[in-house]
């Protein structure tokens, strides 16, 4: 065994042009940035208000940022794939080779639900939910910043992967033999299993972190069923992630000791099974789509009540269909693999359970429309979203209960009818809603509203893209067309090959449109300030705070007597109320443990794909005893003073009484 | 387990030595039973089958009250519907799991 | 006289820092019990797993080949001990005994590594005739499921040493007393798992 394992000069792909221009950009912009940070003197600032924030706002900003770069990696992997497929036809090969082709959809899929919609929704989480509960910060601000650079952690090992040896050729689900050493025997799938295991731990030390949140840090006198409706969905949506993540871990630590160790847990050989291995994937994998589009539902919520400048219709209904989803969301993983072929009654009870699921979440979708109706919805960009949402997610559900049939999947099964389904509820579910969310709370964490005109084009460019590109894979799916083809002979599928490949340049068209409406909002911001701290007259205590909040989020709060806090203290005019005296806070301080030992579990991970075994060691060697640094350091809060406090609050209230 | 944290006095010592005697000697019990009724073999194959499965599980329920302090007192309350929560997810996903390979293992046979 | 001081102190700190100090405590000892949680399911995935491949001997041993129930009693004792005493040290400390509770820790701790030798030697004994986890599936569930319960013991080992140091120096501050809560409510989860382990493995494996 050598120094570096299995790690060897010949590990660069240097002989793949596609990918050495890909690195040679990345470096690029890597250095431009670096330069630009120099050139501004902002390294400083980056590492001590940022890279080591413990503030939950803060963190919650760097997690979109994360998503918004892995979402421009996503996607180029998937204009990539639908232009290989538009030109691979009648026999010719396109441009991406089949072992080049296998790994960009494993990444697109890996990439696109635990680096994009993940750290997407996990961002709005943080930078929302102790607002709106009127908390100082998560209850472990700590944890928070850990997670952070654990899902990160993940997300450089899965970019390593670029540029030193593959990525896994399996399918975002890797599901053996195929993964298993005998069919994989490369360092694809090790990158697979790390760059998930890491980011999963994160993950679930935020939903530990948020559940403990929720419960033990609302404001005085709120009572469960007064938490915002946005703040009860991701609520649910970590309850489905302290329960499901753990089973992702369970059973990618299984695949690790079948390539590592020579178990048989899913081998051909030696007894394993490897269906155990898609039924427990899929046990944590179902609730996992949950976990995404939950906290989007609740962003909807949000956003109808606000715009129609009414309350939410049915926010108990609202608060146990989530529930009810939540759990049912638990027994209905088995119509992945209707055809595994286990017995009729097996596929009976997930396939009438799989259409149950529906009922809950129509329930919602009235409720939305129910707040619509006779309201005076303003059309901002949110409301588009969700507009946008409302028609596309729920066509999304209809084709979903037509695959909930175990004899109709039986036809569609692994076809593009599939892919067009559930691109059509992530994407119309989960990824428009971020899009609302991002919308509607920017003013709140930069301090200006966003340029609503390009926010309009862009949506109307993803809106209309979508539809190009993603219904000719339903007709596709009916003509035969299986998923993973890296080139096809069928002149029949031609036609709609090229449609979709159309509709993916419109939706590239909406994202260069998203970048553009970031540019030209900043270049303006002084017009677009949010002085009030209150855009959109919003109903939650979010909107009592600045834009952006004081790093100690609430000064004071009365208790809280109605669902919509703020609204209420509005009426009641007790809001923007100046205080006579304040009481020192308890803040925590801003730590670099986090980034330390998320940069070591990132060597340990690294390490171990490569068979690097001691630095596998050093790394975790690292891990623990920063830990023990950190548990053992006594220098972790301090107090911000009263007459700090007055100064603070009180700039803000004259800037409302200006801004008003 | 909250409430057991805040308590200090003298009275309440012997008290919480005494909970944990009785969670020990009815955790002993609960261990000698299911291990004597398999190593003797005393009993017939469903009904020792039986024994294991119900003194593990009302050992469990032993361990719950008197190790970890579950109740239902408002301070506690909230970790031991965590704990329901749990087991019912456990329940759901072992269970179906099971369910789900057995009945394929038999198609396949 | 030193517990008197030490127990002022604790109450003037206490009041110092209002009652932020006394809600972190709870709000760690309700955080740590939701990981716990998941610590109960990613257990559970293992014996579904369990329950699925514990058939699929490959033509190798079984549990009833294996397994010696006595051995295993004489583990379930240690562990099911180590309990009682963990539970005593827990009452000490909340009573700022601090010799009381580093006696009853050290038992504990010993008791702890009688279990985990136990378990060692049976894993050494096993892969020394060729039963090793890559032997079968049935060997890879045994391994993975009793192994990681022992590798959580051992876990629980570790960090109970590093609490024995710190009351040791720092004596049972506040701080302490928390982590040492946490870490009780570790240690009896760890005896309910295995509680399950014998007798979903060993008393059912060999019936």
């Amino acid at each position: 065994m050598s120094f570096l394992g299995k790690l060897t000069l010949e590990s660069i792909p240097y002989h793949e042009p596609i990918i050495m221009v890909t690195l040679a950009a990345v470096a690029i912009i890597g250095v431009i940035i670096a330069a630009l940070i120099t050139k501004h003197q902002k390294w400083g600032v980056l590492w001590h208000d940022w890279l080591t924030s413990v503030d939950h706002k803060k963190l919650g900003i760097m997690y979109i940022v994360l998503a918004m770069v892995m979402l421009v990696r996503g996607f180029s992997d998937a204009i990539m794939m639908r232009t290989q497929q538009a030109l691979a036809t009648n026999g010719a090969a396109g441009y991406l080779p089949p072992e080049h082709y296998d790994q960009i959809f494993t990444a697109h899929g890996v990439i696109m639900i635990i680096f994009m919609a993940m750290p997407f929704m996990i961002g709005l989480m943080n930078l929302v939910v102790p607002l709106q509960i009127g908390a100082r910060d998560v209850a472990f601000p700590f944890l928070n910043n850990l997670s952070f650079w654990l899902t990160t952690s993940g997300a450089v090992l899965i970019n390593i992967s670029l540029g030193l040896g593959e990525f896994a050729k399996t399918g975002w689900v890797a599901y053996p033999p195929l993964s298993e050493l005998a069919y994989s025997p490369g360092v694809g799938v090790d990158y697979y299993i790390w760059a998930l295991q890491i980011s999963g731990i994160g993950t679930t030390l935020t939903g530990v972190n948020f559940i403990a949140t929720v419960l033990k840090m609302r404001a005085p006198g709120m009572k469960l069923m007064q938490m915002p409706i946005f703040t009860w969905a991701c609520t649910w949506a970590n309850v489905l992630i302290v329960a499901s993540f753990p089973i992702l871990t369970a059973v990618l630590g299984m695949l690790t000791l079948d390539r590592y160790l020579d178990f048989h847990f899913f081998t051909n050989d030696g007894g394993g099974n490897a269906m155990m291995y898609i039924n427990l994937f899929w046990a944590w994998g179902h609730p996992e789509v949950y976990i995404l589009v939950l906290p989007a539902f609740g962003i909807f919520s949000e956003v109808f009540s606000t715009f129609t400048s009414k309350r939410l219709f049915g926010y108990t209904s609202m608060v146990w269909a989530t529930g009810a989803i939540s759990v049912l969301g638990f027994i209905v993983w088995l119509h992945h693999f209707f055809t595994m072929g286990s017995s009729a009654n097996v596929n009976a009870f997930f396939g009438v359970m799989t259409m149950v699921i529906a009922v809950p979440t129509g329930v919602k979708l009235f409720n939305w429309l129910f707040t619509i109706y006779r309201g005076r919805l303003r059309f901002t960009v949110p409301v588009l979203w969700s507009l946008g949402f409302m028609v596309t997610f729920t066509i999304g559900g209809m084709t979903g209960v037509l695959l909930a049939l175990p004899g109709a999947d039986y036809v569609l099964h692994n076809s593009l009818f599939l892919i067009a389904h559930f691109h059509n509820t992530i994407i119309g579910g989960a990824v428009f809603g971020y899009m609302a969310g991002f919308a509607y709370w920017f003013p709140k964490a930069m301090g200006f509203t966003l340029n609503e005109r390009l926010g309009k084009a862009s949506f109307w460019c993803w809106q209309i893209g979508f539809y190009v590109a993603f219904m000719p894979l339903y007709v596709l799916g009916f003509m035969g067309m299986t998923r993973r083809i890296n080139h096809t002979d069928n002149p029949a599928w031609n036609f709609w090959l090229y449609f979709a490949v159309v509709g993916a340049f419109i939706i590239l068209v909406g994202i260069i449109l998203q970048f553009v409406q970031l540019y030209v909002s900043f270049r303006d911001r002084e017009q677009n300030l949010d002085t009030t701290g209150d855009p959109w007259n919003g109903h939650t205590l979010e909107w009592s705070t600045s834009s952006p909040p004081q790093f100690y989020n609430f000064a004071q709060l009365d208790p809280v007597t109605d669902i919509d806090a703020f609204t209420d203290m509005k009426e009641k005019g007790t809001a923007y109320q100046r205080r006579e005296t304040y009481q020192p806070i308890h803040m925590p301080k801003n730590t670099a443990s986090g980034i330390a030992m998320a940069a070591c579990i990132t060597a340990m991970g690294f390490a171990a794909i490569w068979h690097i075994w001691w630095l596998a060691i050093v790394g975790f060697a690292g891990t623990f005893v920063l830990f023990l640094l950190r548990a053992y350091d006594n220098d972790v809060d301090y107090y911000v003073q009263p007459d700090e406090v007055a100064r603070i609050e009180n700039a803000h209230l004259d800037n409302v009484a200006r801004g008003r | 387990m909250s409430n057991a944290y805040a308590s200090h006095g003298e009275g309440d010592f012997s008290a919480s030595v005494k909970s944990y005697l009785v969670g020990f000697v009815l955790s002993v019990v609960l261990t000698g039973i299911p291990f004597w009724s398999v190593m003797t073999h005393q009993f017939d194959h469903m009904t020792t089958l039986w024994v294991v499965v119900i003194t593990a599980l009302v050992q469990i329920v032993v361990h719950l009250k008197y190790f970890l302090h579950l109740d239902f007192s408002k301070e506690g309350r909230i970790n031991t519907f965590s704990f329901l929560f749990t087991a019912l997810i456990i329940v759901m996903v072992v269970g179906l799991s099971v369910w789900i390979i057995y009945a394929a293992n038999e198609l396949m046979m | 006289m030193s517990i008197a001081i030490q127990a002022d102190l604790h109450v003037a700190h206490a009041a110092d820092h209002h009652d932020d100090h006394h809600d972190t405590s709870g709000n760690t000892l309700f955080g740590f019990w939701i990981y716990l949680m998941t610590d109960c399911i990613l257990f559970a995935s293992v014996f579904a797993t369990y329950a699925v491949l514990f058939m699929n001997t490959d033509g190798g041993v079984s549990g009833k080949d294996i397994f010696e129930l006595d051995f295993v009693l004489i583990e379930t004792a240690a562990l099911l001990v180590s309990s009682i005493t963990y539970g005593f040290a827990m009452i000490c400390a909340r009573h700022q005994k601090k010799a009381a509770t580093l006696g009853w820790l050290l038992i504990t701790f010993a008791l702890g590594c009688v279990f985990i030798a136990m378990e060692v030697y049976e894993f050494h004994h096993l892969i020394e005739h060729g039963n090793g986890p890559d032997r079968s599936a049935f060997l890879s569930a045994f391994f993975a499921l009793v192994g990681m319960h022992g590798l959580h013991v051992t876990a629980g080992l570790i960090w109970m040493l590093i609490m024995m140091v710190e009351v040791l120096k720092t004596g049972l501050t506040n701080r302490s007393i928390t982590r040492l809560s946490c870490l009780s409510l570790f240690w009896h989860f760890l005896d309910i798992v295995w509680v399950c382990v014998f007798t979903v493995v060993y008393l059912l494996g060999v019936l």
